[in-house]
Parts: C-alpha cells; sequence; structure tokens
C-alpha cells in the first residue's frame, strides 16, 4: 500500500525517507515540487497527485510536508489519515513535530516508522503499543544511556499487541491514581454583516488524560447525553453500552488521548458570546479608509470571554493602518496585509475598541470586499453546549482514585462577515 | 559528521587492541581476543555465522579502507561495528541509519553490519534489521549469510521472536530465498499465537511481489488464514486477499458472516480493507435493493401471479425484467453486513467512516443512505486534506442523493479562511444541492462569495451562478440579472468570467434577452480581457437578427481597433463580419471587405488562413463553388447550448473512497465495482457448518494468550473451554458471575446457532429444546464447543453488569432492551417474520441480556390430555411486536402429538373485553405428527391483567383457550438517566406511590441476583444509579405508555425497601406484589 515516505521542509529539502518496499528515488518528488509551485500557498497543493508510475498523497503539517509514494489503488484516506497519525506520533514522542525534533531524533523516527508499518500496511499505531516498543526520549533517559549503552528499545513484548485491548499497555502503576477530564467545545460560526448567525455549530472533544493502576474499567455518564447525537468515539468505548445507556463505559489506553468528539450543530442551541460591532470602508478616489471595530459579550453565562484575538487579513490595497486600541495591543504587517489586535479580556464595563485609519495605497481601486474578521477568545469553566458531566465510576480496580473534569469553551473557525 | 559525538572522540582515545579492524585472515587474533573469548559463551548470539563466513565478511575491507574519503569514515563505523561494546555497536548502527534516514549511500557497509545480524543488544538488532531490509536487494549474495539466524527465529519459542524473524526474512527481496520463505509462511500460517499468523498474513503479499508464481500456494495459505478467527489476522490476511488475489471471490463465502461479526473489533486499518472488499463481495452476490421500486406498483399483479407461458416463450429476454418485478427481499446476509458496518460511522478514524459511507452508498436501500450524510459531515472537520477527500466523494453522491446532505447544506458554507481548493470543491456540493427550495439561500450566500478577494474562487462562484441558473428555470433570470450586474464590477476577471457564463445562459433562450446582448455590447467599449471580448462578439453575430441595428456598429468599432486586438478576438471579429454579410449585406458589405483585408495580412497565420478561407466561403465569384449557397446555413446554424454540468457527474461507476474516483481515472490495481447480478447467486454458499471442537489442542494453545479476551471472543482457536472465561473479563471485581456469564453465553450462542443452521437441523433442534430443563448440563457442554465456533457470538458480555445493554442498533431507532426468548421459540418461520432481525442480532442480544433473564417462564395454553394430543404453551418474548408497539408479543408453541396431521390451525372468535385487539397469528396449513410449529400472536391488553380469550381451531375441533398476562408483561423498558428517573418520581407521589418492605433472601442478596429477579419478573430497563446499594428500574406500560419506576432500596442486612411509581395503580400495587413474590424465592 503505502511505498515509501520522504519528509520535505518548506524550503523543499527532502530531510528524511523510508522505504518499504523497494527504493523508490528521490527524484519522484520533482513531481510534488511541481505542483507547489503551481499551487503558490501551501494549503493549495493537492493532496493527491497523479505520477507517470507512482501516486503521491501528501500532508502538511507543522511545516512539513509527509509525501507518500503510492502503487497502486487505495483509499486515499486511508493514506491520510494513517500519515496524520505518523505526526500525532512524532508530536506524542518529541513533544512537537518540527523539522528539528525529527532530525535530532532520526533513529527513534525511523524505528517508530518501522513498526508502524509493515510492507506498506499499518501494524502497530497504537501510541500505548508504540511506547511499549520504542520508549520515548527523555532527558534523564538520553544520560543514563550515553553512560550505560542501554537502549531506548523495549526488551520485553508488548503484550497489548497481543491482547484484545490492544490500546492500554500491561502492568501501568501508578502512586497518584488520577483521572482527568477535559471537555473542550469549540464554536464554529459565520456571522453575517448584520450581526445575524449564518451557521453556527459546536465542536467538542473530551480529551482524557488517565493515569490509573491495573486494569480500570470506567464508565462516564453525563447529566444530559441527548446533546451527543453526532459523536465519533475512541475505540475503547463500548458502542453497545452507549447505545443503549447514553454511558461511556471504557477500559482506557494510559496516558493522554481523545475519549469522544462530537458536533452539535442545531443552531438555536449554540449561543454566540461574543459580538461585533464594525465600521470598515474605503472611499472612492481616496487613499484612505477608516476602522472601527468594537467587541461586546454576549450570552456568555455570567463567565468572563478571555485570551480574544481578532485577525483580520486586509485587502492587498492596504499599505498600512493607524489604530488606536483602548484595550490590548494591535499590529499590522505590511508584508502579509494581517492586522492582529490581542484583546484579552472583555469587560462589560468598557467595551474594547480599535479605530483608526486606513492608508490605502494610491491610484489602486478601492478594495471591492471588507476583509472578515476572524475571532479567537476562550471561556473557563463553561462548555457552551451545556454538556455536563455526571459521574465517573471505576470498577475492577480498588483504589479510590483522583478525578477532575474541566471545561473550556473556545472559539474555532469563528468569522465575522463586514 | 565533521563534528564528532563524544562517543567517537571516546573511541578515538581507546587503546588501539581491541579497537583494531580485524584483518582478513588474522582469524588467530580473533579467536584469542577477548571478544570472541566472551561471545562464545553464547552460541546463540554468533554461532549464526561461521568462522569461513566472518573471513568472507572482513574480506573487502581493506580494499575499501584505502579508497576515497568519505569510505575512509565509514572506517570509523566499521571498527565500531566490530568493538565488542554494544553501546559502540549502537552509536555507529545509529549514524548508519540516519545517514539511510537522508538518503545517503551506505551500501559499503553491508559485511560489517550483517555480520551483527545475530547480536544480543535488541536495539542494535533491530536497527541491524533496517539496514538488512534496505539493501539486502542490493547485495543479495551477502544477504544470505543472514537467513540462517532467521530461520532458527522461526523455531524460537518466543512468539514476538518468530514474529519478527519472518517479518525480517519475507522483507529482504532476493529472489533466491523464495522456497524457505515460502515453507515459512506456511509454517507460520498454522502456529499457534495469532501474531504470529498475523504475520504470515503480511508476508503474503511481499513473497507474491517477489515471486508472482507462487500464487496457487499462497492462495491456499489465504484460504487457511481467512479460515482464521481472530481479530488480529482477520485485516492483515484479507490485504493479503486483495493483493493477491481479489478475483478469488468464492473464497470468502464461507468466512462471509465471520468477518461480518468480527468486524467491529477488527483494528481500524484492517476495518478499512475489510469494509471494501465486502463491497465489492455484496456486489456480486445479492441483488440490488433499489431495483424494483417503481416497478413493484405498476405490475404488482404480473410480479406475484407471473404466468409460466411468457416466462418459457421468451426466457433470454424475459428473465431479466421478470427477475427484477419479483418482490425484493433483502437477503439476511445483506442486512448483517449494513447493520455491522453502522456503528464503525462513529469511528474516530475517517479512513473507516469513508469506507462505511461508501458501503452505505453503493450497497443499501435508498432510504437508509441518508445515515452516512452525518458522518461525512463530520469529517468535515478533520484536516484539510481529510476535507479534500471527502468532499470529492460528497460531490459526487450530492448529485446521485441530493436529498441526503440538504439538511446539513450549512456546513459547506464557505469561509475566507479555507484554502482555495476547499472552497471550489465546497461550492461544487453546494451547487449540486441547489434546488428550488433552497435556491435563494444559496444565492444570497454567493453573493457573499463574490466579493471575496480569491479571484479564483470568485470565477468558480460565478460558473456556480451560471450552473445553477441552467438548473433551476426559476431562477434564471434572477441570475442572469445578478450577473448582468456583475458586468459593471470593476475585477476585469470577474466581469469577464460573467460574460463568459452569461453567453452560455443566453443561448438557451437568446430571444428574450436582446436588451442583456445590447447591453453587452456597450461593454465592448470598456472591457479588455481578451475571452470576454471573443464572446461578446459571437454573441452578437450569433443573434445579430435580434440587435440588428447595433451589430453593424460594433463592427465598425471593431474593424477600427482591429489591429490592437488579440488573437481569440480578432478570430471573433472575422466571425462577426461574415454573420453581418450574410444576413445585412447591404450595411457591412464593406465593412466586411476591410475586416477581411486587414485580417489577409495578419501576423498571425490562423487569422490570414481565416480570412482567406471565409472571404472564398461567403463572397460569391465565379470561382466559388457549391459551398456558397450553403454559406448561411454554414454559419448561423442553430447551435446547441452548452450544457452546464458537474464534473462529478457519472464519477460513482468508480468505488467511492477510492484512489480512481479521487482521480477520475483507473488506478494501477483498481478493483471495478461489479453491476448487482439480475439473479441473486445460491445464499447457501455462506452457510457454514459447525465443527466440533476437541479439547485436546486448546489446553497448550491457552498459555500463550497474554490476556483473556475481552470485547470479542475472539480466540476461536482456544475450544470449549474459553467460552465460560471470554464472557467474564478480568475487570470483573466479585466472582459473583462467573456463571452467569457461562450461561449467558452459551445461552446466547444457542440462539444464534439455531438460526444459522436453521436448514441443517431443522426441526430436530425443538425438540431437544423441549428437553433442555433435564439435560441442561449436557447442553451447555454442547453450545460451549459450539460458541468456539461462533466467533463473536459472545462479545461485548456488557449486560452482566445487570443492566440490560441493548442489542445491535436496529436501522432507523435503536429498540429499547429487549429480552430474548430462549431458542425454544425462535422458529424459522419467525425468523423470516422479522427479516431485519437476522443471525447476529439474535446472537448478541441474549448474550447481553440473559443475565437478567435467566429462563422464560412458559405457561400452557392447551395441555396434551385436553387438547386431544395437541399441546400449545406460550410465553412473553419481550419483543416488540411488528406492526404494532402496543401489543404485546406472544410466542407460541404448538406441538402436535397425535398421530395424523393436523390442518388449518388458527385462532377464531376472540372473546375479549372492551379495547383489547389481538393480532391472530397466520393460519398454519398443516402440521405432521410428531412436528412443533412456533408462531407469534400480538395481543393489546389495554394495561389490564385480563384474560385474552379465544377458540383455536383445527380442520376438527375447537378448543377454548385464554392467556392472561402477568402484570410485568404488560409494560416495555424505557431507556433513562438517573436525573431523569429522579424527576419523573417527582412527579408521581403520593397515590401513585406504593411502598413496602420486605427481607431479602440469603441467596437474593447480590447485586446480580436482585437485578435478575427483578427483570425477570417484570419487563424492565434498569436505570444507571449511583448508590451502591440502589437499584432503580424503569418501564412503561404498552397501551397507554405510562411510565413505571421501581425502586428498590437495600437497607442494612436483608431488610429492603421497594417502591413502585406509577400512575396505574392497580398495575403498581400488583407489580409489588410479582416483585416480592420473585425476589422471596
Amino acid at each position: 500500500m503505502i511505498h515509501s515516505l520522504f519528509l520535505i521542509n518548506c524550503s523543499g529539502d527532502i530531510f528524511l525517507e523510508k522505504h518499504w518496499k523497494s527504493v523508490v528515488s528521490q527524484s519522484v518528488c520533482d513531481y510534488f515540487f511541481e505542483a507547489q509551485e503551481k499551487a503558490i500557498d501551501v494549503e493549495n497543493v493537492p493532496p493527491v497527485i497523479s505520477t507517470p508510475h507512482h501516486y503521491l498523497i501528501s500532508i502538511y503539517r507543522d511545516k512539513i510536508f509527509f509525501v507518500s509514494v503510492i502503487q497502486s489503488e487505495v483509499p486515499p484516506l486511508f493514506v491520510i489519515e494513517f500519515l496524520h497519525r505518523v505526526a500525532d506520533t512524532f508530536q506524542d514522542y518529541f513533544g512537537e513535530c518540527s523539522e528539528t525534533a525529527i532530525k535530532d531524533n532520526v533513529v527513534i523516527v525511523y524505528e517508530l516508522l518501522e513498526e508502524m508499518l509493515d510492507n506498506g500496511f499499518p501494524l502497530a499505531t497504537e501510541s500505548n503499543i508504540l511506547k511499549e516498543l520504542i520508549k520515548p526520549p527523555t532527558i534523564l533517559r538520553s544520560v543514563v544511556n550515553s553512560i550505560t549503552g542501554s537502549s531506548n528499545v523495549g526488551d520485553t513484548l508488548p503484550t497489548g499487541q497481543l491482547s484484545n485491548i490492544p490500546w492500554r499497555r500491561a502492568g501501568v502503576k501508578y502512586t497518584n491514581n488520577e483521572a482527568y477530564f477535559d471537555v473542550v467545545e469549540e464554536i464554529d460560526a459565520i456571522i453575517d454583516k448584520s450581526g445575524s448567525t449564518v451557521f453556527a455549530e459546536i465542536q467538542g472533544v473530551i480529551d482524557s488524560c488517565i493515569k490509573l493502576s491495573g486494569m480500570p474499567d470506567l464508565s462516564l455518564s453525563f447529566m444530559n447525553p441527548r446533546l451527543l447525537d453526532d459523536v465519533s468515539f475512541h475505540p475503547c468505548i463500548r458502542f453497545k453500552r452507549w447505545e443503549s445507556e447514553r454511558v461511556l463505559s471504557f477500559i482506557p489506553p494510559d496516558g493522554n488521548f481523545r475519549l469522544i468528539s462530537y458536533r452539535v450543530s442545531s443552531q438555536n442551541l449554540v449561543a454566540i458570546p461574543v459580538y461585533v460591532k464594525h465600521m470598515i470602508s474605503f472611499k472612492e478616489n481616496s487613499s484612505s479608509g477608516r476602522f472601527d471595530v468594537t467587541i461586546g459579550p454576549k450570552q456568555n453565562m455570567g463567565k468572563t470571554v478571555e485570551s480574544v484575538v481578532m485577525t483580520v487579513h486586509m485587502p492587498k490595497a492596504v499599505l498600512n493602518m493607524n489604530l488606536t486600541a483602548t484595550q490590548g495591543s494591535y499590529t499590522f504587517d505590511p508584508v502579509t496585509k494581517v492586522l492582529t489586535w490581542d484583546v484579552g479580556k472583555i469587560t462589560p464595563q468598557k467595551l474594547p475598541n480599535l479605530k483608526g485609519l486606513v492608508n490605502l495605497q494610491s491610484g489602486a481601486p478601492k478594495p471591492e470586499e471588507n476583509p472578515s474578521l476572524n475571532i479567537q477568545f476562550k471561556i473557563q469553566q463553561l462548555a457552551i453546549s451545556g454538556l455536563k458531566v455526571n459521574r465517573l465510576d471505576m470498577y475492577g480496580e480498588k483504589y479510590k482514585p483522583f478525578k477532575g473534569v474541566k471545561y473550556i469553551t473556545k472559539a474555532g473557525k469563528f468569522q465575522v462577515r463586514t | 559528521m565533521l563534528s564528532l559525538p563524544p562517543v567517537q572522540k571516546l573511541l578515538r582515545q581507546l587503546p588501539a587492541g581491541p579497537a583494531k579492524p580485524p584483518v582478513g585472515g588474522d582469524t588467530a587474533e580473533e579467536v584469542t581476543s577477548p571478544v570472541l573469548a566472551t561471545e562464545a559463551g553464547q552460541p546463540a548470539c554468533y554461532s549464526a555465522l561461521q568462522v569461513d563466513e566472518l573471513r568472507l565478511l572482513a574480506g573487502p575491507k581493506p580494499a575499501v579502507a584505502t579508497s576515497t574519503g568519505p569510505s575512509l569514515r565509514h572506517d570509523d563505523l566499521k571498527e565500531m561495528l566490530d568493538s565488542n561494546k554494544d553501546s559502540l555497536k549502537l552509536e555507529a548502527m545509529k549514524r548508519i541509519v540516519a545517514m539511510i534516514a537522508r538518503g545517503k549511500n551506505a551500501s559499503d557497509l553491508f559485511p560489517a553490519v550483517v555480520k551483527n545480524v545475530a547480536c544480543k543488544n535488541i536495539e542494535v538488532k533491530k536497527l541491524v534489521y533496517v539496514y538488512l531490509v534496505r539493501y539486502a536487494e542490493e547485495q543479495q549474495d551477502l544477504a544470505l549469510l543472514s537467513i540462517s539466524t532467521f530461520q532458527r527465529g522461526l523455531k524460537d519459542p518466543n512468539q514476538l521472536i518468530r514474529a519478527s524473524a519472518l517479518r525480517v526474512l519475507s522483507s529482504i527481496r532476493v529472489p533466491i530465498i523464495v522456497p524457505i520463505m515460502m515453507l515459512a509462511i506456511k509454517e507460520a500460517a498454522s502456529d499457534m499465537s495469532p501474531y504470529v499468523r498475523k504475520t504470515a498474513a503480511h508476508a503474503i503479499p511481499k513473497l507474491y511481489s517477489l515471486d508472482s508464481d507462487q500464487k496457487d500456494q499462497l492462495i491456499e495459505v489465504i484460504e487457511k488464514l481467512l479460515a482464521d478467527k481472530t481479530t488480529l489476522v482477520a485485516g492483515s490476511v484479507v490485504m493479503a486477499f486483495e493483493e493477491v488475489c481479489p478475483e478469488r471471490i468464492d473464497l470468502i463465502h464461507k468466512n462471509y458472516r465471520k468477518l461480518c461479526n468480527l468486524l467491529i473489533d477488527v483494528e481500524e486499518w484492517g476495518q478499512v480493507v475489510i469494509i471494501n472488499m465486502l463491497t465489492r463481495y455484496a456486489r456480486t452476490q445479492f441483488l440490488s435493493p433499489n431495483q424494483n421500486e417503481s416497478l413493484l406498483e405498476e405490475s404488482a399483479e404480473k410480479a406475484f401471479y407471473g404466468s409460466e407461458e411468457e416466462d418459457t416463450k421468451e426466457p433470454k429476454a424475459e428473465a431479466a425484467s421478470l427477475a427484477k418485478r419479483k418482490p425484493y427481499v433483502m437477503d439476511p446476509d445483506h442486512r448483517l453486513l449494513l447493520r455491522n458496518t453502522k456503528p464503525l460511522l462513529q469511528s474516530r478514524n475517517a479512513a473507516v467512516v469513508m469506507a462505511v459511507a461508501q458501503l452505505y452508498f453503493h450497497l443499501a436501500p435508498k432510504a437508509e443512505v441518508g445515515v452516512i450524510a452525518k458522518a461525512l459531515v463530520r469529517l468535515l472537520r478533520s484536516h484539510s486534506e481529510v476535507q479534500y477527500v471527502v468532499l470529492q466523494n460528497v460531490a459526487t453522491m450530492s448529485i446521485k442523493r441530493r436529498g441526503m446532505f440538504e439538511p446539513y447544506l450549512k456546513s459547506f458554507y464557505i469561509r475566507s479562511t479555507d484554502p482555495t481548493q476547499i472552497k471550489i470543491l465546497k461550492l461544487e456540493v453546494l451547487t449540486n444541492l441547489a434546488n428550488e427550495t433552497n435556491i435563494s439561500t444559496i444565492l444570497r450566500e454567493f453573493q457573499t462569495y463574490i466579493r471575496s478577494m480569491d479571484k479564483d474562487f470568485v470565477a468558480a462562484t460565478i460558473q456556480a451562478i451560471g450552473r445553477c441558473a441552467t438548473n433551476i428555470g426559476k431562477v434564471r433570470d434572477t441570475c442572469l440579472n445578478g450577473l448582468v450586474q456583475l458586468l459593471s464590477n470593476r475585477d476585469e476577471l470577474v466581469v469577464a468570467e460573467s460574460v463568459v457564463v452569461i453567453k452560455k445562459l443566453l443561448q438557451m433562450q437568446p430571444a428574450q434577452h436582446s436588451e442583456i446582448i445590447k447591453h453587452m455590447a456597450k461593454l465592448t467599449d470598456n472591457i479588455q480581457v481578451p475571452m470576454a471580448r471573443a464572446s461578446i462578439l459571437w454573441l452578437i453575430g450569433e443573434y445579430c437578427e435580434h440587435v440588428p441595428k447595433i451589430a453593424p456598429d460594433v463592427l465598425r468599432k471593431m474593424a477600427k481597433s482591429f489591429t490592437n486586438e488579440e488573437d481569440i478576438v480578432k478570430l471573433q471579429v472575422i466571425n462577426l463580419a461574415a454573420k453581418l454579410y450574410l444576413t445585412n449585406s447591404k450595411q457591412s458589405k464593406l465593412l466586411t471587405q476591410y475586416v477581411l483585408n486587414l485580417a489577409k495580412y495578419d501576423q498571425n497565420y490562423d487569422i490570414r488562413d481565416r480570412a482567406r478561407f471565409i472571404r472564398q466561403l461567403i463572397v460569391p465569384t465565379e470561382k466559388s463553388g457549391a459551398l456558397n449557397k450553403y454559406a448561411k446555413k454554414l454559419f448561423l446554424a442553430q447551435k446547441p447550448a452548452p450544457i452546464l454540468e458537474s464534473s462529478f457527474k457519472d464519477r460513482d461507476h468508480f468505488q467511492l473512497g477510492s484512489l480512481s474516483h479521487l482521480l477520475n481515472a483507473k488506478a494501477v490495481g483498481y478493483q471495478e465495482l461489479p453491476d448487482w447480478p439480475d439473479e441473486a447467486p445460491d445464499p447457501s454458499v455462506r452457510n457454514v457448518e459447525v465443527p466440533e471442537w476437541t479439547k485436546c489442542t486448546s489446553r497448550e494453545k491457552r498459555k500463550e494468550k497474554a490476556e483473556k479476551p475481552f470485547y470479542s471472543d475472539s480466540d476461536g482457536e482456544s475450544g470449549p473451554t474459553e467460552s465460560a472465561d471470554s464472557a467474564v473479563p478480568h475487570a470483573e471485581p466479585e466472582s459473583v458471575s462467573e456463571e452467569s456469564g457461562s450461561s449467558s453465553s452459551s445461552s446466547s450462542s444457542s440462539g444464534s446457532e439455531e438460526e444459522e443452521e436453521e436448514e441443517e437441523e431443522g426441526s430436530g433442534e425443538q425438540s431437544e429444546d423441549k428437553e433442555e430443563e433435564e439435560k441442561r448440563p449436557k447442553r451447555k457442554d454442547k453450545e460451549g464447543s459450539r460458541k468456539a465456533a461462533m466467533g463473536s457470538a459472545g462479545r461485548y458480555p456488557l449486560g452482566k453488569r445487570g443492566a440490560p445493554a441493548e442489542p445491535l442498533p436496529a436501522l432507523i431507532t435503536p429498540p429499547p432492551p429487549q429480552p430474548i426468548p430462549s431458542s425454544s421459540i425462535i422458529s424459522t418461520s419467525l425468523v423470516t417474520d422479522l427479516e431485519g432481525l437476522t443471525l447476529t442480532d439474535t446472537s448478541l442480544t441474549p448474550a447481553l441480556l440473559s443475565p437478567a433473564f435467566g429462563a422464560v417462564r412458559t405457561y400452557e395454553l392447551l395441555h396434551r390430555m385436553a387438547g386431544e394430543g395437541l399441546s400449545v404453551e406460550y410465553c412473553f418474548s419481550r419483543r416488540p411486536f411488528p406492526g404494532d408497539p402496543h401489543m404485546v408479543a406472544v410466542h407460541i408453541q404448538i406441538s402436535n402429538n397425535t398421530d395424523a396431521e393436523v390442518k388449518s390451525l388458527r385462532v377464531s372468535e376472540p372473546k375479549l373485553l372492551s379495547g383489547m385487539r389481538i393480532q391472530e397469528f397466520p393460519e398454519i396449513e398443516r402440521l405432521a405428527p410428531g412436528d412443533t410449529a412456533n408462531v407469534v400472536m400480538g395481543i393489546d391488553f389495554c394495561d389490564s391483567t385480563q384474560a385474552a380469550n379465544f377458540q383455536l381451531c383445527t380442520h376438527t375441533r375447537h378448543f377454548y383457550v385464554s392467556i392472561q398476562p402477568p402484570v410485568g408483561e404488560l409494560m416495555a423498558p424505557v431507556f433513562m438517566s438517573e436525573n431523569e428517573f429522579k424527576k419523573e418520581q417527582g412527579k408521581l407521589t403520593g397515590m401513585s406511590e406504593i411502598t413496602e418492605k420486605l427481607t431479602l433472601p440469603e441467596k437474593c442478596r447480590s447485586d446480580h441476583a436482585i437485578v435478575q429477579q427483578v427483570t425477570s419478573a417484570a419487563n424492565v430497563g434498569r436505570v444507571p444509579c449511583g448508590a451502591d446499594n440502589e437499584y432503580r428500574f424503569a418501564a412503561k406500560t404498552m397501551t397507554s405508555g405510562s411510565l413505571v419506576l421501581i425502586t428498590l432500596e437495600q437497607r442494612e442486612g436483608a431488610v429492603a425497601q421497594l417502591t413502585v411509581n406509577s400512575e396505574k395503580m392497580v398495575i403498581g400495587t400488583m407489580l409489588v406484589k410479582d416483585i416480592i413474590q420473585a425476589l422471596a424465592q
């Protein structure tokens, strides 16, 4: 299935290659570079490229292109999903999935790739299994290893791979047994010029950090499970139990993982926590325009809206901007034409406002379109959909674990059209 | 490389002795060196390489060492590899691997590296493997030296070493070892460890790509592995099947049901492969579920009683159409596939979701395809590459099944931050979804897009508007007006694109739009984009009759600027001139001559040619031939309007989700999705005989297993003894359910087995069941053994916790938990009645519920004596009665113990209280002596425990019988959360609450026993409860749907308090009595 993998950085250097079958020459990447040139923007490189003898399927993650070479029919999503899993694994192992991290740990990367794919077919992709096979690097371990000459490769057999709970490693032991759940909800919305919502939905995930000894069997129940009608599950969750009782029952993997992700889409359910008043205009036949934006809180359930950042891609004709912010600070990059306004916390008493003049290129026609405003924000201790965890029960082990749930709401793809 | 790592520095400082490179021939030194002295003690490591071999390996080295710089540096590595310290070897291997990773050639190190193949250090060994797999192909002779190590590894007692040896051995692409590989694969395919068998499956395509002559032998191995019952192997072997012999669909028959049942427990990547393969399989084996939706209505009569004569007269032609006309009944196996894949729509893996989506798209009845839309829309939140692929597929689907995505229209709205390729795909989907009702919303949205800064996207939007206008007549004028307005846009690209689209639209109805043509004529003064100018000129020329006054004027203007125009514009000017000359020669004769003269001397030869050609055609001269007469016809012929259609139309002849579909071209190795067959192939090929498993082999195999199976009893090979454990996960805190677990699993398998084997066993089974009570132990034993063969029959044994879990989701809404009667009442006729609920449905449900439902009480309806040999028993199956939710389903088993045939057995003259209703079972035409029939009837008891009286008639006799329901059967379980329960309970206090104290007997104090007793006394569902000593259950009465809430609070010791809350006080009181009685037993 997957023949080879090339990692390419932004400047077009192939800094890692791995072949699972016969070696494919690096020159195959030329087709990719060609497509990349044509696309101008990195985001627009087509994920699937057909070349005379191969097909290239690529993803772009953290400024690295993962280009895989395929020789015959395979579902493209299969490859894409796998490449993302590879990138996730790197992230998990090295804390970041950057070129330097990969280069510094090239041997571990190679060992990982070797375990993850056999003859082009995925073999072990569960982080728990991989970590048993190949231990992630830590400073302490690398010091110890360089002295004792021991290795990062586990010499015990990964039991998980053989069991029916392949996602959990065996023999986990902690002195403090803890289970944390982060309910993170992101609001995706398009707000139109007049302030009404064109489209809004909530994308939620429950990320878990489980540090429990032994083989705990958890069940997590919600106060209002009916909210969750469009959910995708980690493989550990017992689907039947959810269908019948709306309880998440599972034996968790060890460590961090995403338990479920869900979507709440009916529009009237989605509360929009901020509003934006905007006045952006460019004058005809003059080289200036006006810019005036105010952000205010709305439907925030008594919580403060924090870490508000607004980014605007200004039209090309904009040369510079002279603005004054009543709160926070703004920057305008005249090269990329991106205006960023870091607002911070919104206090309802004094609404943050940013206004001033826009300098346009003289002679250029006035921009057709007003730019859309992309807003980011955070609200702590609130799940905007109203989802609430009811209780967490643990079976199978005797000890009393420490349990914690955190709620947070963020802006996802939150766009205000002007 | 330039800055030496510390270890290498260290190496430099080392005394020359041990690190000295062994030179060819100095074996004496090697023997005396401490390195070999220690190694000799561990033959496992070095015995693979004989001394001769070592010498051979060392041989080429001096030659290399004297060569160029980089090789000199490699010399350090060689030194390190030859050292006796693992840390040095490791360091060297790490550097070599880093070289490989960067694509640098490290092949000259091969001899030095391959020596270490048997190194003790596991990391060194692994890195050597990496190296070996990379370079073995280039250095085949030397690679052979490592083979013996792997061959020994294949016999290692440790399964992981066996597996990894096979993995590396099969990855070395050296043709000479093909026979060794073949042997190793065959051996590994019957290995005890499923992990080794999985590796064997992986090795199959490797060998096949190395030597395709081995195909026949490999197919044998595949066939063997396909029969494997572990989830671990399933995905890998299907992958091998797809690569080696995808055309051998016959190998799948026997494994089809098993694969369907295992599917949910297979790892994600295997799921994708299996689902794709099963899609193809289903297309060859089942009938199209959508074939006769319309046909059925028009020729229903014919379909049912189609005359045979007709058939025989024109057999060939009629056969196909007649087959279509037969009423369609979905093959239960087809249903099984659809049902078992559906939960996977909720997988976190986009590839799995897509695979299920394409399966539903290609296989499901139209009405059911809709379920995939939600899941696909969910994927749109994922990475942009995933979005790209999903949108491509959605675009194809949305052409065929527009309605499916309509509710999610807004999810395809475009954000300014989307990459252009995503924007354009979303636009495509939006355009496909446009219809009369939503077009105004879509157009409003398009208006926003037109102002975007991304000009490619704007151009695409204008084209999309054009397509909406052609497809939806209602908005054509609106669109046209909008586009005309765009003509005054400042951006030329936008104007140009609009002109092109308007041109296409006008071609459809030019007469009504001469105004627009005039408007566009004016544009020629301003617009500069050549394509747009050319389009305008073409329009004016084509429809010059509609604008007779303006056309010559435009030509005049264009003649003036002719020399400065682009080539495509010049060509259109000539065109316009020619057309005008033909229609209005008086005004335009001179202008045309002028233009043609200009063109005659143009720099571009195309234009010169065109000018000459046209002059000859239109201007009559003595030389010009017959063509001249037809000039007008040639130029002003009716031209068909261009059809604006999606580029995704008809792409669905490629299997969706495939690479070929994405590229819209057949990729290498693509397997065509076959058309549905006209006649269904024999479904019995999928029937599996159940082999009897013997106990002898199971013991040792179990030792291998690291874990007891949890979600599925996937270790089929572990034999009968396994069935008890498999239902009891290690997570179980108390040992209570050990017993029940096993009984649950056995009864579950019996339920499913029954149906699976219905063809084979038929009535024999039922007589066996009648003796169930006496033969319990024997039966259990037998079923245990069957279970092993059943694959996943006992999976998800969750209900054990007391709460009745649910059966597999039915197609539309999940039914409330339905206890299942013991096997005795599932008759063959019932199975066909409940068309959708086949095989595993029944096999799974009991597994979930039986702990709460030990044995179904059967009641006697007609005793053998009273019935003159006819005996009738009934029980409450707790299944929903198909067709009427208010009816209680009563399963009736009629046995004919007479020695004559009983004919036309039916229900008649029901005497019922007002409001009660009865749904009789279909008349049984004949019942042979000794035979037993099972039927279901539905009775609406109207929430009362009054008996339903009716007559049971045969062809000779009438028997008066009555069915009186226990109060517990008048309800059906409902699902609710603890909070809802409390809320509802709060509403039902006072008169509606009945409380009773009771003492629990000794044996009835455990969770399990209580839950079981309560659920057997009444058809209720358990409500999750926080407190340890409290049990809650909820149900609704069948007819009125009023809630019945049961709370059992266990106080100190044996004292407990039972509370029942229900509007129906009579039911509440009786229920309290019944439950207390059940608990006291």
